[in-house]
């Protein structure tokens, strides 16, 4: 049986409808009044188009955490049935909070890396909430490298609230491993795409983010900070969250009009959660295109579109 | 009030004695004029040592170059003053001063982004976190960066991006090595995503650096952390560390909350990293700029490429007449 959808805090009204729903499809047995369901059913959609209309910022920032939303091996899943998943850094781990391996799209060898979240708690403590170590990110530029090796496009799922902070961590050079996976990455000659597909957390994501091609989907996030952080740091108190996530301008859209993100991929109404089949078509279809694309270019012109890419990004005056 | 709150409360007032520049020519520093010198400067002579709470004599402590003669702490210094003890009197070119911040997300928290900006602007007395520019240590000429941790936590947004950058195309064009001087706490939140990228545009380029074959040495000083650390500060073909800075990726009050346990006090400190195996050495500050004209000296003599030598003494000669 399909699990019920997880509504959010904003999506509260909808949550009285459908409860209303179900107590009437319980009577309807009784008196036969289908009607009133019916109406009931038209208004839960009224009001459901009615709160994605006026979605603020961190109401994204919580559809892009939502506990449902599907996670890179969902979509890894969906779009591919040949799967070959690659572990270890070489040298003592596996981290399981980064994921990586060979699939397969039209024919073609494609690695792809993602930093995958649990859906439930067991699962988030293997994988250390989508927060990998430096132990991961050296895993990914493995498999960097066995991409280049072979020829193989690099497509990068993002989802991590960032990279852990903690005491291994730091003490095995957290700082080191994002460093080098910046540098590496910016000097590949195979095509890289990246997609953010959930929480797009400051520099751990990044270090797999170093992308000819950066998209979007629609309810995803990609920030320096998360906004608790950010309201923590400048205003002192975690209650202006809403304020720093509006401010920080970390939404899909935001981003693409800022010229950061090449383009936002659409979601299923409601988040990626509802459909994640009509998710990851649109996702795959994005990737196809865009791999078309880059695949017209010479090894030397994709790493040199990829860093005329990064070195166009900033803003400032020149007096 | 005794003798000490009565310094205390002079220091509180953070008035500083401005010591006459010396090397600047940018167009973006006035620094030509010495500085007049105020009665409530004339008073803040002294200054308690953050290491030891020692009493100390402001002027005889920069003379030292900040160090504590009692404890030995390495005070923390400015973006000049810093230029200043590791480049040659005279010699140092500071370049791109032009490039100024903008305020593209319109940012505003307790106080507008561009406030913050000007109020900067006013207490550092230069117009961005990081000053670039080229000089020669003990006759060695160098690109040379150096971070202004006063300036907004010497924040790294797109104009410390843009002229670290500008910065290491040029000692590429130039085949000169590279010493950056780092102090931040990491990315600018202010510009939001714009200082994100930053990380990944200095190390893009410092790829095409090191593909160079051109020797970078990163300094770490006191703090170094967040998206400065992770991207070109640990960069460095050799890293220096400067005797008890913090240096990190995550800050120590973060950790703590992640891992619900106090950390040990020598965490994240330079003696700390070392080792853990993640800089090449400690120096003391007294001994800095030796230290760097000896490495320089180490990787010119066993330089394969005879045409970089020829570049490198050609440019020493004519150095401060290039127009970049």
């Amino acid at each position: 049986m399909k699990q019920e959808t997880v509504l959010l805090d904003f999506e509260k009204p909808l949550f009285n409808i459908s409860k209303q729903i179900h107590e009437l499809e319980k009577q309807v047995e009784h008196n036969g009044n289908k009607n009133i369901i019916e109406n009931l059913k038209e208004q839960y959609e009224s009001v459901k188009n009615q709160i994605y209309k006026n979605l603020t910022p961190l109401d994204k920032v919580k559809i892009s955490r939502h506990a449902q939303r599907p996670h890179p091996l969902d979509y890894i899943k969906l779009m591919s049935n040949t799967w070959y998943e690659l572990h270890g850094d070489r040298s003592g781990k596996d981290d399981r909070a980064i994921v990586g391996g060979i699939i397969e799209i039209e024919g073609i060898a494609v690695m792809i890396i993602g930093t995958q979240k649990g859906t439930n708690m067991k699962e988030n403590q293997k994988r250390n909430f989508g927060m990998p170590s430096p132990e991961g990110y050296k895993k990914a530029l493995r498999l960097f490298y066995h991409a280049e090796k072979f020829n193989m496009p690099i497509i990068t799922l993002i989802d991590t609230p960032g990279a852990y902070p903690g005491l291994e961590a730091e003490s095995h050079n957290q700082s080191l491993a994002i460093a080098m996976n910046l540098r590496e990455l910016a000097g590949l000659k195979v095509p890289v795409i990246s997609v953010v597909t959930g929480e797009g957390g400051s520099g751990g994501a990044l270090a797999i983010g170093v992308a000819n091609k950066i998209l979007m989907l629609e309810h995803s996030i990609y920030s320096v900070i998360s906004p608790e952080g950010c309201a923590a740091i400048l205003w002192r108190t975690k209650d202006k969250a809403s304020d720093a996530a509006s401010s920080l301008k970390i939404t899909a859209e935001d981003l693409y009009n800022l010229g950061i993100v090449d383009e936002v991929i659409p979601e299923p109404f409601g988040g990626a959660h509802y459909n994640p089949e009509e998710a990851s078509k649109n996702l795959l279809n994005a990737i196809k295109k865009y791999l078309k694309e880059l695949q017209k270019l010479s090894p030397e012109q994709i790493r040199k579109q990829r860093q005329e890419k990064f070195r166009q990004m900033g803003r400032f005056i020149e007096a | 009030m005794g003798l000490k709150d009565f310094f205390k409360n002079r220091r509180l007032k953070k008035v500083k004695l401005k010591k006459p520049p010396i090397s600047y020519n940018g167009q973006g520093h006035d620094l030509k004029q010495a500085p007049k010198i105020s009665d409530d400067e004339l008073c803040a002579l002294w200054v308690k040592c953050q290491g030891c709470n020692e009493l100390l004599y402001l002027s005889t402590l920069k003379k030292n170059n900040s160090i504590c003669k009692h404890c030995d702490f390495h005070h923390r210094l400015s973006a000049e003053e810093r230029i200043e003890l590791i480049t040659d009197y005279g010699t140092f070119l500071s370049i791109n001063d032009n490039i100024i911040p903008d305020d593209p997300l319109k940012f505003t928290d307790v106080k507008p982004y561009k406030k913050r900006l000007e109020d900067a602007q006013k207490t550092t007395k230069t117009k961005e976190a990081i000053v670039t520019g080229i000089g020669n240590i003990n006759g060695y000429i160098a690109g040379v960066a150096s971070m202004e941790f006063q300036f907004i936590g010497g924040s790294m947004g797109s104009v410390v991006g843009e002229k670290l950058t500008r910065l290491v195309e040029v000692a590429i064009k130039k085949r000169l090595p590279l010493i950056i001087v780092s102090s931040s706490g990491g990315a600018r939140m202010h510009e939001g995503i714009l200082s994100l990228m930053q990380m990944a545009k200095t190390s893009s380029a410092l790829k095409d650096f090191h593909e160079a074959n051109l020797l970078y040495i990163s300094i770490l000083t006191e703090p170094t952390f967040g998206g400065v650390t992770a991207s070109f500060a640990m960069l460095g073909d050799i890293i220096i560390a400067e005797p008890r800075a913090r240096i990190g990726f995550a800050g120590r009050r973060v950790i703590e909350e992640t891992i619900r346990q106090k950390l040990p006090k020598e965490f994240q400190t330079a003696e700390y990293l070392l080792e853990n195996g993640q800089i090449d050495m400690i120096v003391h500050r007294n001994g800095l700029k030796n230290t760097l004209s000896d490495l320089l000296r180490l990787h010119l003599t066993n330089h394969n490429n005879a045409t970089s030598k020829d570049v490198f003494k050609q440019i020493s000669k004519e150095h401060l007449l290039i127009k970049i």
